[in-house]
């Protein structure tokens, strides 16, 4: 598919402006390809490298580090089923079963309509909550058997409209309002103490 | 919801106690900037802007408040390790939280954003950083959104920014997110995804962040937690946060405890004063064990901690005795197993994660991690070896020269062996898979042989 089209080149402008050095943007423009195409195309890649300033084996050496990047379609959503220690004490492997079955496939799969992947995760910051798991990174707490079987009916029947497809995360974002920002320079332009220090003392900093 | 949790801060539990970085989790509308100001918000801000930035340093030094991302190191004296004159200087926020049992960071950046980035004002402002990069795990899409929306808030309202409350003070805040690698939460490593590269973490030394960090350049690399204690310290002052906790570790520190507990969840505790008993059986906590079963083990500070055991539920939660003891309190997480767990699973679990996760950069823990993994995995299969076990504590040995920190054994004749662990590795993701390794094989070796001789009764076919 395809390069980033003209909306989020507007937003991939916006998000290289907050770093002194372009190629630290590289992963929020691969979120970003993905979010557009719902996963990371070859010519977004492309693209990114050319925003980044870097070749695009580099953009792909850094997609391919990242487990949340997919780099050939997946489902609209993703099911992410937590097994990790605290989750498989109190049934995450029981829980991934089920959907396995559910769904029809083991897990790293994608359902034949393109609707569900099924990935066995690793801990997802909600051990107390267990099990747990996300779809397309929201999550469900404490989630029972059935009601996960649930959750999988009503998206793919329509009922539930609240998750958007696979690679939205956040759906607000960072704005630095014009005239706002403190100034965001390359670092070898930024090699003066800021005004806010005092002078610095003959012992040092005194710090 | 019952029971003393909150509804919209799932697992958090508003149990009695002081409470300095949770206290607006009982809020719904706490992540907003209007509840903020409403209960206190950045009243430590412009208390910090009041003295010098080397005032606002030496009472966080004074308050000393220990680093919560893993290692415990005081964030005054870290602090201090920028070297004089080089600029600029950058602000990493950690939080990447992965750690298999940890669950606060989440909590307090879905719930109170505008206390972590007033923290971050804070640190800022103390020691001429010019630039903050607020790394949030990328799992993570709602603290993502909720750091947005607060960053919008407070910079239209003058807290974040070009002259901040009118005064000569500047700082950019960026939020930053990551995309799925448990190692980037390694600081060094950290840096290297901040770049837009691999996570891989850097070799220490000469790559101390607060020397050479962010592009080459002084970085301190703080905690969520640690940050979010900064606002609370500077209103208060360091005398008032050391009248909670002990003399070694002041303060409160949020604590996940999960497992085979009644109430399991996330509480803020006083450290030092509370034991792992308080904790697991108090009213106040978790209540106990779930009914009809025993404690067998528990993790004290994340799946790379080695596990503790009935005889060390007296412990206080402060960093020297579980280290004395063998293990580590880490990311305050607390992993409670009781006695219907395999001890075999349980270790291959958590193994499989650290083979999973290992960046690839050194030999022993990528080719390491992945030997332990499969042999454990045969040995749960049923199709373990007699000489598995000594393979297994063989190429432990090569991640972790031994001996490896572990508790006590009293049944054995074995003594703790102090943590940390001894290192091949450049950083200690692989040495932390040796941990259930070693933790499982001292206490619940019989388990291991059980499933081993079990295969033997197996009839072989051909073929
Ligand atoms: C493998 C590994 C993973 C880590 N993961 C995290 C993490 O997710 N969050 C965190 O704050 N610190 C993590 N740390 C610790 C950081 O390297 C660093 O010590 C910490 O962020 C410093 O912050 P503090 O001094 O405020 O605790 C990890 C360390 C290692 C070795
Ligand atoms: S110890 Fe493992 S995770 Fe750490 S740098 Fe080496 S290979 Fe990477
Ligand atoms: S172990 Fe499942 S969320 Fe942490």
């Amino acid at each position: 598919m395809a390069r980033l089209n003209a909306e989020n080149l507007a937003t991939a402008n916006e998000i290289l402006s907050r770093y002194p050095v372009k190629k630290s943007a590289m992963i929020p423009l691969l979120h970003l390809a993905q979010e557009q195409d719902g996963y990371v195309a070859d010519d977004a890649m492309a693209h990114i490298a050319e925003l980044c300033d870097v070749t695009p084996a580099e953009v792909v050496g850094t997609c391919s580090f990242y487990e949340m990047f997919k780099r050939h379609e997946v489902g609209t959503y993703l099911v992410n089923v937590c097994t990790n220690i605290s989750c498989m004490l109190l049934g995450g492997e029981e829980l991934l079963h089920r959907l396995e079955d559910k769904l029809g496939i083991k897990h790293g799969g994608t359902t034949e309509d393109k609707m569900f992947t099924l990935e066995d995760y690793e801990c997802l910051a909600a051990c107390t909550e267990a099990p747990c798991m996300q779809v397309n990174y929201r999550y469900f707490h404490r989630i029972e058997l059935d009601e996960a079987e649930k959750v999988i009916d009503d998206l793919r029947s329509g009922a539930r409209t609240d998750i958007p497809p696979h690679g939205t995360l956040g759906k607000v974002r960072q704005h630095i309002p014009t005239g706002r920002s403190a100034g965001i320079v390359p670092p070898e332009q930024a090699n003066e103490a800021p005004v806010w220090l005092p002078a610095p003392t003959p012992e040092g900093e005194g710090s | 919801m019952s029971n003393g949790y909150v509804a919209h801060a799932a697992g958090y539990v508003d149990n009695e106690g002081p409470k300095i970085v949770s206290s607006r989790f009982v809020h719904e509308d706490g992540h907003t900037l209007a509840r903020y100001l409403e209960t206190g918000g950045y009243v430590g801000l412009r208390a910090a802007l009041a003295k010098t930035p080397s005032q606002v340093h030496d009472e966080v030094r004074d308050a000393i408040l220990l680093g919560r991302g893993g290692a415990g190191f005081p964030a005054g004296i870290k602090w201090g390790f920028c070297p004089p004159g080089v600029w600029p200087r950058y602000l990493v926020v950690n939080g990447d939280e992965s750690e298999p049992g940890t669950y606060k960071d989440r909590l307090l950046m879905e719930c109170d954003p505008h206390q972590l980035i007033e923290g971050c004002l804070i640190a800022c402002y103390a020691l001429g950083l010019s630039q903050c990069f607020l790394y949030v795990r990328g799992e993570m899409a709602l603290a993502q959104e909720r750091i947005a929306e607060a960053l919008n808030e407070a910079y239209a309202a003058g807290y974040v920014g070009k002259n901040i409350l009118d005064t000569d003070f500047s700082v950019d805040i960026v939020l930053h997110w990551g995309a799925g690698a448990y190692i980037v939460g390694e600081e060094t490593a950290l840096i290297e995804s901040l770049e837009g590269s691999r996570g891989m973490p850097r070799l220490k030394p000469p790559f101390f962040p607060a020397a050479i960090g962010l592009y080459g350049k002084p970085t301190i690399v703080n905690n969520v937690e640690t940050l979010s204690n900064l606002p609370w310290i500077l209103e208060n002052g360091a005398d008032a946060y050391k009248r909670y906790g002990s003399e070694a570790s002041p303060g409160t520190r949020l604590f996940a405890v999960s497992g085979h507990v009644k109430r399991p969840g996330v509480y803020e505790v006083e450290q030092g004063v509370t034991t792992f008993r308080d904790l697991i059986y108090g009213d106040n906590f978790c209540q106990g064990m779930r009914e009809g079963h025993d404690l067998k083990m528990f993790i004290p500070g994340g799946g790379s901690a080695p596990w503790f055991f009935e005889d060390h539920l007296d412990l206080p939660l402060e960093a020297k005795p579980v280290g004395a003891a063998g293990s580590m309190l880490g990311s305050g997480a607390i992993v409670i197993m009781d006695d219907s767990t395999d001890a075999v699973q349980a270790c291959l679990r958590v193994v499989r994660f650290f083979a999973r996760e290992s960046c690839g950069k050194c030999t022993p823990c990528r080719e390491g991690t992945t030997w332990e993994e499969q042999i454990l995995r045969r040995i749960y299969d049923g199709h373990g070896r007699p000489s598995d076990i000594d393979m297994l504590l063989d190429v432990a040995d090569n991640i972790s020269p031994g001996p490896y920190p572990a508790a006590a054994d009293p049944s054995q004749g074995l003594e703790a062996v102090p943590f940390p662990p001894k290192q091949t590795t450049i950083c200690p993701l692989g040495p932390s898979s040796v941990a259930p390794i070693v933790s499982a094989l001292r206490r619940f070796r019989p388990e291991f042989e059980a499933k081993i001789t079990a295969r033997a009764s197996i009839p072989v076919s051909a073929g």
